[in-house]
């Protein structure tokens, strides 16, 4: 698998799906067979993986939420996990 | 409340126009007891009760779910509640239209299952023509753009298939293709003799799933379902009993697992008695062996306890008599024997090229006749 990089334009399979897991307090991404629980930020990536933003604006927007910097690489970290299962893909 | 459950397993109906002979319906799916199906209100209540209790995957699966001619309002209602809801067919006439229908209900993914690579052998082994309506369905699967699981059970006369069958779902395009080795209950059990694989199979299979695996990658994800009476430790089944997962069968009696109803030693609760938090939280049989205070040795004091759960309760009750003991599949249980019985006696018939006996198709005679049996 080839990591993402920062001109890379990140989305989900279109198998996968967010959802609110209203009993336990927290988003999980459904697909076949399977879920992964999300914490804020987590699902706070994924719901900026629209097949639009690149990962450089999507890191740009978060650290502008959360009044931070320097967090591309744990994006990039968190996305190429999800992308190891198949659950996101990275364009053009 | 702890554990709650996410996945619920949903048997619409126990009719079929498929007859395979590992069918994991029980063997008296035609008797009484599953006689009186849910109504799509029912269904649409244990939906919004399941929802409510955690569950978040939905299987819609039977039997054949499409012979529900309220499938759609089922669908509907699961993905109003949020639910990811995966249909689990034959594709038996299933048309694209019924499926595009689907589609705007909100179904989320469909899982056809197919019995061997070519016609002759799929349709030989289903007991019904159906491998054209199959291939049919997979390909409008792809045109309505659903997520396709392709689903095979693995045994004696199909298991030189498994590179023929991946190569079938790549050619399809396919997410997943699932290559489920029998497990032995139902008819399953029923039909041992005639389904269980040499291990020379096995292990040729198991060659192939690897070479394709590191082939194919992310590509095609290929799911290989343990035959666990050729393992040394048991599946660590469902996930432990009553942790993750239930099984609503087509007149609503609730059960761990779609295999638990045939524990005699249980008592089962139904939807229209009780709520589905009631029967999660509260009822005998789902509590019977939930955690590890109901384990015997060798389980109690296995470091591997927290790993298999003991393995399957079920297992337990067919082949050694008590839900209550270690997975006869264990090699440490005091009842490994009779596994090991059931494989020689394989091994031997196949050293010396005795064809094994017939199968008996899954169908309701059959089923009525096993039942007067007992």
């Amino acid at each position: 698998m080839i990591p993402v990089t920062a001109a890379a334009i990140p989305r989900l399979h279109p198998k996968a799906r967010l959802q609110r897991d209203e009993v336990r307090g927290r988003e999980v991404l459904l697909y076949p067979e399977g879920l992964v629980g999300l914490n804020a930020t987590g699902a706070a990536i994924v719901a900026l993986c629209d097949g639009v933003r690149s990962l450089a604006d999507i890191v740009a927007t978060l650290e502008r939420r959360y009044g931070a910097s320097g967090l591309e690489r744990d994006v990039a970290a968190f996305l190429d996990g999800l992308a190891a299962k198949g659950l996101v893909l990275y364009g053009p | 409340m702890d554990p709650r459950p996410l996945w619920l397993l949903a048997e619409l109906t126990y009719r079929c126009p498929l007859q395979c002979p590992y069918c994991s319906n029980p063997l008296d799916f035609a008797g009484a007891r599953f006689k009186r199906e849910l109504s799509t209100d029912e269904w649409c209540r244990v939906f919004r009760e399941a929802k409510a209790l955690g569950v978040l995957q939905l299987g819609l699966s039977g039997g054949e779910p499409t012979l529900r001619p309220d499938l759609e309002e089922l669908v509907r209602t699961a993905h109003g509640l949020g639910l990811y809801t995966s249909l689990i067919t034959s594709a038996y006439r299933l048309t694209k239209e019924r499926l595009a229908g689907l589609k705007g209900a909100g179904l989320d993914h469909v899982q056809i299952s197919v019995q061997g690579a070519d016609a002759d052998l799929s349709d030989e082994i289903a007991g019904t023509a159906s491998y054209r309506d199959k291939i049919a369905a997979y390909h409008y699967t792809r045109e309505l753009g659903f997520p396709l699981t392709v689903n095979v059970v693995l045994h004696r006369r199909n298991l030189h298939q498994v590179e023929a069958l991946i190569r079938l779902a790549e050619s399809l395009g396919a997410e997943r293709i699932e290559l489920a080795n029998t497990q032995f209950y139902g008819w399953a059990l029923h039909n041992r003799d005639a389904l269980m694989p040499t291990k020379d199979q096995l292990a040729a299979a198991w060659q192939v799933v690897e070479r394709e695996r590191a082939r194919l990658g992310t590509r095609l994800e290929i799911v290989w379902v343990l035959p666990d009476y050729h393992e040394q430790f048991p599946k660590p089944c469902m996930g432990g009993w009553a942790r993750a997962y239930m099984t609503v069968t087509p007149a609503g009696e609730v059960w761990p697992c779609h295999a638990a109803g045939r524990i005699t030693s249980l008592t089962f609760e139904n939807v229209r008695d009780h709520p589905l938090d009631w029967i999660w939280e509260h009822s005998e049989a789902f509590n019977r062996f939930r955690g590890d205070q109901w384990m015997p040795e060798p389980c109690r004091s296995c470091p591997r306890k927290a790993q298999d759960f003991g393995g399957c309760r079920c297992q337990a009750f067919l082949v050694a008599g008590d839900a209550g003991v270690t997975d006869p599949v264990c090699s440490l249980s005091p009842h490994r024997h009779l596994i090991d019985a059931a494989v020689a006696e394989v091994e031997q018939a196949a050293r010396v090229e005795r064809e094994p006996e017939a199968w008996t198709y899954r169908a309701a005679p059959a089923s009525r006749a096993l039942a007067t049996k007992g």
